[in-house]
């Protein structure tokens, strides 16, 4: 498993949907695994902790609704494309203010800039619908190379969403074993240093902020494909918040550790709401506690555990 | 539009009082940031609390000057436990820790809310003394509002004076400025950290408290405002007081002046001025660069 991440990846998402009590939930879990996905590849990877990671995220779920809904693009690849797209140009304005401080500045900067796209979101009604969401989100056929296949089936959609996060999964791997990948750590590990060997630390900072925007944007576009319509929440800060929650429970800066903590937050609070509306109460203690105790997060704390497992670097 | 001075002026008013309230909590904030640096994610959730213990006092005293005394202190105390049993545990970690674990300790303190006094909001009432408008000769405004701005005030003279003419204020300055050296001093820094976290605590209270007559109180609604209240921060100047105080005056300003011109657009004002400061001076008005990046 630790040799072959990406493979490991397919095989078990490939029977993840067997699993759950419902295959919609198992695409949420792609889904937000994704999105913890591209989160972690900012703040695991390079150390850079976004507290308003939702922006990206719901520029992609816009960028994808609004070529289908209101462009009425026509086309399910353009939809898609359209979203990372948005998110990416976004990561690019964004990150350029954001770069300028560092630290705990930089954390509550993105806030501040998610929470001034909600503000806009919520008052430009006439593009984004507002406080009733986008909707009117049409579910295209997947048109693949003439062949048409129809994804409004739960199971369909899901193995759709499978085949895009599993390249995407791909994708991440293919940066961290490249020298980029290999220079995030070092700024995580240390950014004065790896500036005094001569990286323009603030260029890969940025380049990693938008590599991190499109992963965010990709789940964002896909989560609109998959409800059929854009919340306003989607650009709300308990969004980044969640993203932020899952990847700790999860383990940042673990290659597994994003799609483990939106597994384990989405199934846990899929079951407490039977039990309880606070469900959020729950979560809250628990994240808290993983905080004080077990600042790994599941899968980080659990390959420490395992023979040859290590704490430092990258950890499949 | 009426663009006169007679109609201008009662939003700039308003627009003072939210700076207040701003002021309040921005304090809080860049006094607990600037000698822990900790960035207390949970100052939102407090301003909440002091609004709701005002209606708990309230209903149990009968007393509303007595309810605007304790509900502070009760977030104050409950502030000094926070640093106790949680905080604590983080230092030496990542400065990152305490922002997420008060993150956490937010949304805890938001749901155990909804719980005690449900999702909807109260509605609370200012005391009968401050209920009507005061003509103040150029223009009429509500005697409650001029009461927040003038207990603003007064706070902000008692902590000016305990900062600079008290021996423990003092230590709090030193303290933000070269820890290590006031510890070789002998002093037990500590108990300095546990005390600020309370003051700052506090003092977000006390603006729930004093915002609960004009706002209700509701259990989101601390959430918009340690978000904008932490922009303020941002451009007055991490860890410097005045620059909180000249900048909640000012971001109220905007808002008010904005809510009056173009009111969807006020909420965005708020991160533009941001965004604007950052471009011209990242520090803030009254920043130094540096501090705890």
């Amino acid at each position: 498993m630790g040799r072959h991440p990406v493979a490991a990846f397919g095989m078990f998402f490939a029977v993840f949907p067997f699993l759950m009590p419902y295959k919609s939930l198992a695409s949420q879990v792609l889904i937000f695994g994704l999105f913890a996905l591209g989160f972690n590849l900012l703040y695991g990877y390079t150390g850079l902790l976004s507290f308003g990671h939702a922006a990206y995220y719901g520029l992609g779920a816009y960028g994808t609704g609004i070529a289908l809904a209101k462009l009425k693009l026509g086309s399910l690849w353009l939809g898609i494309a359209a979203g990372p797209l948005l998110a990416v140009l976004g990561g690019i304005a964004i990150g350029f203010f954001c770069l300028r401080r560092r630290g705990i500045y930089f954390a509550m900067l993105t806030l501040a800039f998610a929470q001034l796209l909600y503000f806009v979101a919520f008052h430009l009604s006439d593009v984004t619908g507002g406080d009733d969401g986008l909707r009117g989100i049409p579910q295209l056929p997947l048109n693949l190379f003439g062949w048409k296949i129809d994804l409004e089936g739960s199971l369909a959609f899901y193995y759709f969403t499978f085949v895009l996060v599993w390249l995407a999964v791909a994708g991440l791997k293919r940066i961290l074993d490249s020298p980029f990948g290999t220079v995030l750590q070092a700024i995580r590990e240390n950014g004065d240093r790896a500036a005094a060997c001569g990286y323009d630390v603030r260029r890969v900072k940025h380049l990693s902020f938008v590599f991190s925007a499109f992963f965010a944007g990709l789940a964002g576009g896909l989560d609109a494909l998959r409800l059929a319509v854009v919340p306003v929440e989607s650009l709300y800060w308990v969004t980044s918040g969640q993203v932020v929650i899952m990847t700790l429970l999860g383990g940042a800066g673990t290659f597994f550790g994003p799609f483990v903590g939106a597994g384990t937050y989405l199934v846990l609070g899929d079951r407490l709401a039977v039990f309880t509306e606070r469900w959020p109460l729950v979560i809250g203690l628990i994240f808290m506690a993983f905080v004080l105790f077990l600042p790994k997060g599941i899968w980080g704390t659990l390959i420490d555990r395992l023979p040859g497992g290590t704490s430092a670097g990258a950890k499949p | 539009m009426d663009f006169s001075l007679a109609a201008v002026l009662p939003q700039i008013f308003t627009g003072l009082v939210l700076g207040m309230l701003f002021v309040l909590l921005a304090i809080g904030l860049s006094l607990i940031f600037g000698l822990m640096t900790v960035v207390n994610f949970s100052h939102g959730a407090l301003y909440m609390l002091g609004a709701y213990f005002t209606v708990f006092f309230l209903g149990y005293t009968r007393n509303f000057w007595l309810a605007l005394l304790l509900a502070p202190l009760m977030v104050g105390t409950f502030g000094l436990l926070i640093e106790r049993f949680l905080i604590r545990r983080l230092y030496g970690r990542s400065p990152d820790d305490p922002l997420l674990l008060t993150f956490g300790l937010s949304l805890v303190l938001i749901e155990t809310a909804k719980i005690i006094w449900g999702k909807i909001g109260l509605t609370l009432d200012p005391p009968r003394e401050l209920a009507g408008t005061v003509n103040l000769g150029f223009m009429i405004f509500p005697a409650y509002r001029l009461f927040v701005i003038a207990v603003t005030i007064v706070v902000l003279f008692g902590l000016w004076a305990f900062l600079t003419r008290t021996n423990v204020g003092l230590i709090i300055r030193a303290g933000s400025r070269d820890p290590l050296m006031v510890r070789a001093l002998g002093i037990n820094l500590n108990r300095i950290w546990l005390l600020v976290f309370g003051i700052g605590c506090g003092l977000a209270g006390l603006a729930g408290a004093l915002a609960g007559p004009m706002r209700g109180a509701y259990a989101e609604m601390g959430v918009t405002m340690v978000i904008e209240s932490f922009v303020v921060v941002v451009v007055g100047g991490m860890g410097s007081l005045l620059g909180a105080v000249v900048a909640g005056i000012l971001m109220g300003q905007v808002v008010g002046i904005t809510t009056y011109f173009a009111p969807k657009a006020a909420e965005i004002m708020v991160f533009v001025v941001m965004a604007v400061v950052l471009l011209v001076r990242p520090s803030g008005i009254f920043g130094e660069a540096g501090l705890a990046e």
